[in-house]
């Protein structure tokens, strides 16, 4: 009897790997394609002192938010942090750290880590805040900055589609940092909208393979929030 | 008349080409967009994983899973593709993209340019902007000519850190365009604002630039 990757519910794919101080990288985009329910059980499960890798850190009252409001959040890695007056009160009055990567390197970081790949030379930040402390080399008059992989003990990430086996095809913009965090820890956790038996995921048309992924949960319910809804006005 | 804010993303549209994967940033540059002249091709890239950036959508069709790195919702175009984060900075970073137009706090002399920290006032992030101005062919910027102090932004050197050294190719400001032909060369003052003058825009700039 194989074990099923299959989870009844987020709560109960949290349960027996998430502990005090571990990092976990959290995927999405602001509020695009972020594990919503993941996010929900880690905060009921109580843990803290949390390193939490994620582009953003979601907005006052929802998606990183709500681990920002609990106080469950040490650090951030992180590319831009803006829309969150609850993170800006705490990392000003010194109860947050937080830790910069220009958005590219941080993709390329957690691509690396996953790929087993100690670190890698970029151009990015090469004069900068951002490469004082690292070696640097010089190819071809260019320089570059030596940034290393990232892993973590947790990744959850959120997609549109998955199956039993862990495969996962995640929609338009909503993909953003997910596919590389699912790589990127050995304990991969994917909530998806839509959870379907073998088979019923086109081959050619998988984005994870299930491999990377341990467990799997559909997720309750999404408000999937929009962070800055933008309209044309319809012309009559 | 310094030019207003929709005449600078009209002077920053001029430098598309028929074909050019463009990126635009937050604020004026994303203006740019609507001065694409008629018939030219240009496909706008959004780092957050898209090539084909369509308008926004109407009313009622907005799609929570489809965003622009400004997090507005969005649209698809027929020849719209989608792919992850480290795709798309490897676009950014490999040299892929032909032109990016950002706004800047300053720019230097040399081709700095600082537009993502303020020491000592809550930093939101450098987002994708420092792996943009390292990749990406062609830098513009599009800024004021001087803060609403009357300091100096184009000076000899950034006083803020920097979110690339020698990284910029143009310059557009609400008084004239500066560009250089290489990233060794020096800039040069290629258009002025009309009634602006050569002596106001000496007497609002600190960096080096040279005359035609």
């Amino acid at each position: 009897m194989s074990v099923s990757k299959v989870f009844p519910d987020a709560a109960s794919a949290l349960k027996g790997v998430v502990r005090d101080g571990i990092t976990i990288m959290s995927g999405g985009f602001g509020l695009c394609g972020i594990p919503e329910n993941l996010i929900l059980a880690l905060r009921d499960s109580g843990v803290k002192g949390l390193t939490v890798v994620s582009n953003n850190a979601g907005v006052d009252g929802f998606g990183l938010g709500i681990l920002l409001k609990t106080r469950q959040i040490k650090k951030m890695i992180s590319s831009y942090v803006g829309e969150n007056q609850e993170f800006e009160r705490q990392y000003l009055s010194g109860e947050l750290e937080l830790e910069f990567n220009p958005q590219g390197t941080l993709a390329e970081r957690i691509r690396a880590g996953g790929a087993g790949i100690y670190g890698f030379y970029t151009r990015t930040g090469a004069g900068t805040l951002v490469a004082e402390g690292k070696e640097s080399r010089v190819v071809n008059g260019d320089t570059y900055v030596l940034e290393t992989g990232l892993v973590a003990d947790i990744s959850m990430v959120k997609a549109w589609k998955g199956d039993t086996e862990g495969n996962l095809i995640y929609r338009k913009t909503a993909r953003n940092f997910n596919p590389m965090m699912a790589t990127a820890s050995s304990m991969t956790i994917a909530e998806v909208e839509e959870l379907v038996e073998p088979g019923q995921l086109e081959p050619d048309q998988i984005h994870t393979p299930g491999i990377f992924v341990k467990r799997i949960v559909r997720g309750a319910s999404y408000e999937k929030r929009i962070e800055n809804r933008t309209v044309r006005k319809r012309t009559a | 008349m310094p030019w207003n804010r929709n005449e600078l993303a009209m002077r920053a549209a001029k430098e598309l080409r028929d074909g050019f994967y463009v990126n635009l940033g937050i604020g004026i540059p994303t203006l740019v967009a609507n001065y694409i002249p008629a018939g030219m091709k240009v496909v706008l890239q959004s780092e957050n994983g898209m090539l084909g950036m369509g308008p926004f959508p109407l009313e009622g069709e907005e799609d929570p899973d489809l965003i622009n790195a400004g997090k507005q919702t969005i649209t698809e175009l027929p020849m719209s593709a989608y792919f992850s984060s480290s795709d798309s900075f490897g676009m950014i970073r490999g040299g892929h993209i032909n032109l990016s137009v950002l706004g800047a706090m300053e720019v230097s002399e040399k081709g700095d340019l600082a537009n993502w920290m303020v020491p000592g006032k809550m930093v939101k992030g450098m987002g994708g902007a420092m792996d943009l101005v390292a990749g990406v062919k062609k830098t513009v910027v599009v800024m004021e000519h001087t803060a609403k102090d009357g300091s100096h932004k184009f000076k000899p050197k950034c006083e803020l850190p920097l979110t690339g050294a020698n990284v910029v190719d143009m310059l557009i400001t609400d008084l004239a365009v500066f560009s250089r032909p290489t990233r060794s060369a020096d800039f040069e003052l290629i258009e002025m604002a009309p009634g602006v003058t050569l002596e106001e825009i000496k007497s609002k700039t600190s960096a080096r630039f040279v005359t035609r």
